[in-house]
């Protein structure tokens, strides 16, 4: 921010009439442009099942989903200050929840989605308050307990699988919404189709998270949390209050998690309570990819997912050898680039693709800027 | 007997998960720093007593005294080179950084060891048992290691109120800049506090490794067990800390002895309840 380079005139008294008005302003125009491109984008990626393999689509759901997680995350954790180590807690709880609903009580699966999402939500409504309890760093490890006690609770769920998981046969899906249409219009086999519409219900998780959460940063409660977690004291002093709002966004931060949980084990059709409730698929890459990309940015976690991606495709193979190396290059960036890949970038040559600083400018003469 | 059986079997359980929280306990209560690579650290330190066991063939007691010193100095380079960098206001960067640790060394042991459980040989001391009272009778090793984690705390205890070191780390821990003011090296400080809860967590270690198997992915559930024990002890006393392990030690084996899947969940479980009617623990400290 460059706040320091702003003149503000001394005291009203000797502002002469003409005086330029000061306003606050969030939108640059670069941040225009990028919005013009970002919707050309989505349509594109909506229209990419067409022309796309079957592999780039399933590639393509991990992206969408693991962007959705860490755009969570980093609501979470870089804005509010709830570092969680436990949000593998809710993926799982979706997970074992749309499963569930299939199983036992023969939902549709896409209507179960939104279902395994409250269901999230309300296990996070109770757990809040006493997770709460724990300040800062010990809400981390706090909330890794719960997601831990959790999965041992759904491995205690026989009609589920118990401990070792189960499987949902292709049959069940096959009758699942918006299946068979999929399957007329690009003209693919069930299999394929069901990828496809995973696909774009995850196209459309992240594109509602991100809006949502950029919308939600722009609010006065975005900065309000903002302001409370740069100076929790200083924020006090001038009337915010920021438990509230904290709470509910715990809570619909576990709605949205549950969802992306759901569609992702949609597309798996496999479930255990290690790999629904795994702190290094749900949590660590989802730290990686923020940490990454940059902390406390719309954009880092865009940028942290494509290199994680990347990372993924020509490293995976090496096991335990790629978890050293994405561990290390995330000590080695916490350390040396602590605002990410995008945070520097962004630093360099002044780039806000979705700005969320406010800036202290003058009205110019001429249209609105915003 | 059954009842009582459990209840002997849960606390000294509970002197285990003391000597995993007394390590955690001590570097949050001087820099609240919470080390999420805690687990970790302890099986490292149970791999290099391994190590110095099989491959250089040393006795037991040798090599754990080497490993001591081992993991003291490690601590003290982690803390210089790597922690102290991002120690600050911002609570996010250290979790993160120790968190990455968490995972690169949890990796780097299955490199190096592969998944395969292992344990260390202690000889027939393992499998000893001393008569208590008639009919009644309980394994040496398991009593040792309770009986280790008092000593450890008394020793901890005495470290902190008898010795300069101590009063500097109280003082670094109350307000760092009048600690530094008065003569006080704060960087030292912070580096041996690091040091010595790696060091204290090498007796964690040896007392896991000739308790029970371990492997590479064990590390994170032994740093649950810690941050619960401290928890339920109560932020701030170190004797709170043994009596936390204990409490999460008898939850544990009462929750075993209904059924054996249900162990680690009663344990969980009696944390969330500790936490939701007693929040500051059983035992928190007077002072803040």
């Amino acid at each position: 921010m460059s706040v320091e380079s702003i003149h503000i005139p001394a005291s009203r008294e000797q502002r002469p009439a003409d005086a330029p008005v000061w306003q606050v302003r969030v939108g640059t125009r670069l941040s225009r442009v990028a919005a013009v491109a970002g919707i050309a984008l989505i349509v594109a990626l909506a229209a990419l099942p067409a022309i796309a393999s079957r592999n780039l689509i399933q590639d393509l759901i991990f992206v969408f989903t693991m962007l959705t997680l860490a755009q969570l995350w980093n609501v979470l954790a870089g804005w509010s200050g709830l570092v969680s180590v436990g949000q593998q807690a809710f993926v799982g709880l979706g997970a074992y929840a749309l499963f569930a609903g299939i199983v036992m009580a023969g939902l549709d699966p896409v209507a179960a989605i939104p279902l395994a999402g409250l269901f999230a939500a309300l296990v996070a409504a109770v757990l809040g308050p006493l997770l709460f309890r724990l300040e800062g760093p010990y809400f981390a490890i706090g909330s890794w307990v719960a997601a831990e006690a959790l999965r041992l609770i759904c491995a205690q769920f026989k009609s589920l699988g118990g401990g070792t998981g189960m499987s949902i046969s292709p049959g069940e899906l096959s009758q699942m919404v918006g299946l068979k249409a999929v399957q007329a219009l690009l003209g693919l086999r069930p299999a394929a189709a069901r990828d496809v519409l995973v696909y774009w219900l995850a196209l459309l998780l992240a594109v509602l998270v991100t809006l949502g959460i950029y919308a939600f940063m722009r609010s006065h409660h975005g900065l309000a949390l903002a302001a409370s977690r740069d100076n929790a004291a200083a924020a006090r002093s001038v009337g915010v209050r920021t438990a509230r709002t904290r709470h509910v966004l715990w809570i619909v931060v576990a709605f949205a998690t549950g969802m992306v949980g759901a569609v992702v084990y949609l597309q798996k059709a496999r479930i255990s309570p290690d790999a629904a409730f795994s702190v290094t698929d749900w949590t660590a890459y989802v730290i990686f990819i923020v940490v990454i990309g940059g902390v406390r940015t719309i954009e880092g976690p865009m940028v942290g997912v494509l290199l994680l991606w990347g990372l993924v495709t020509y490293l995976a193979q090496y096991g335990s050898l790629y978890l050293v190396v994405l561990g290390t290059l995330a000590i080695l960036i916490m350390l040396f680039m602590p605002n990410g890949v995008w945070g520097a970038a962004a630093r360099r040559w002044q780039l806000q693709l979705f700005p969320t600083q406010r800036w202290l400018g003058r009205s110019e003469p001429g249209p609105m800027p915003f | 007997m059954s009842g009582f059986d459990t209840i002997i079997e849960g606390v000294l359980l509970g002197g285990v998960y003391a000597l995993f929280a007394l390590g955690l306990s001590l570097i949050f209560g001087i820099m609240r720093l919470v080390n999420l690579a805690h687990g970790d650290l302890i099986l490292l330190a149970a791999y290099l007593v391994l190590s110095a066991t099989t491959a250089l063939g040393l006795p037991l007691a040798v090599a754990s005294l080497l490993v001591v010193i081992t993991m003291f100095v490690l601590g003290f380079v982690l803390q210089r080179l790597v922690l102290e960098r991002v120690l600050g206001d911002d609570i996010l960067p250290p979790l993160l950084v120790t968190f990455g640790l968490s995972i690169v060394i949890q990796n780097g042991l299955l490199l190096g060891y592969g998944a395969d459980s292992r344990r260390l040989q202690a000889g027939a001391f393992e499998s000893s048992s001393v008569a208590l009272a008639p009919g009644l009778s309980v394994g040496l090793a398991p009593l040792i290691a309770l009986v280790t984690a008092v000593a450890a705390v008394a020793l901890l205890q005495l470290i902190f109120y008898r010795t300069s070191l101590g009063r500097a780390f109280r003082a670094t821990a109350d307000n760092p800049a009048i600690a530094q003011l008065m003569g006080v090296n704060e960087r030292n400080v912070y580096a041996i506090a690091v040091g010595l809860s790696l060091a204290v967590s090498v007796i964690a270690a040896v007392v896991l490794g000739i308790r029970a198997s371990f492997d590479p992915s064990i590390g994170p559930a032994r740093l649950l067990y810690a941050f619960e024990a401290v928890i339920i002890g109560g932020l701030g006393s170190l004797w709170g800390t043994l009596a936390g392990g204990i409490v999460l030690g008898l939850a544990q084996a009462i929750g075993g002895r209904i059924n054996p899947e249900w162990q680690i969940l009663a344990g969980h479980l009696a944390f969330l309840v500790v936490l939701m009617v007693r929040p500051r623990g059983l035992f928190p400290a007077r002072r803040a």
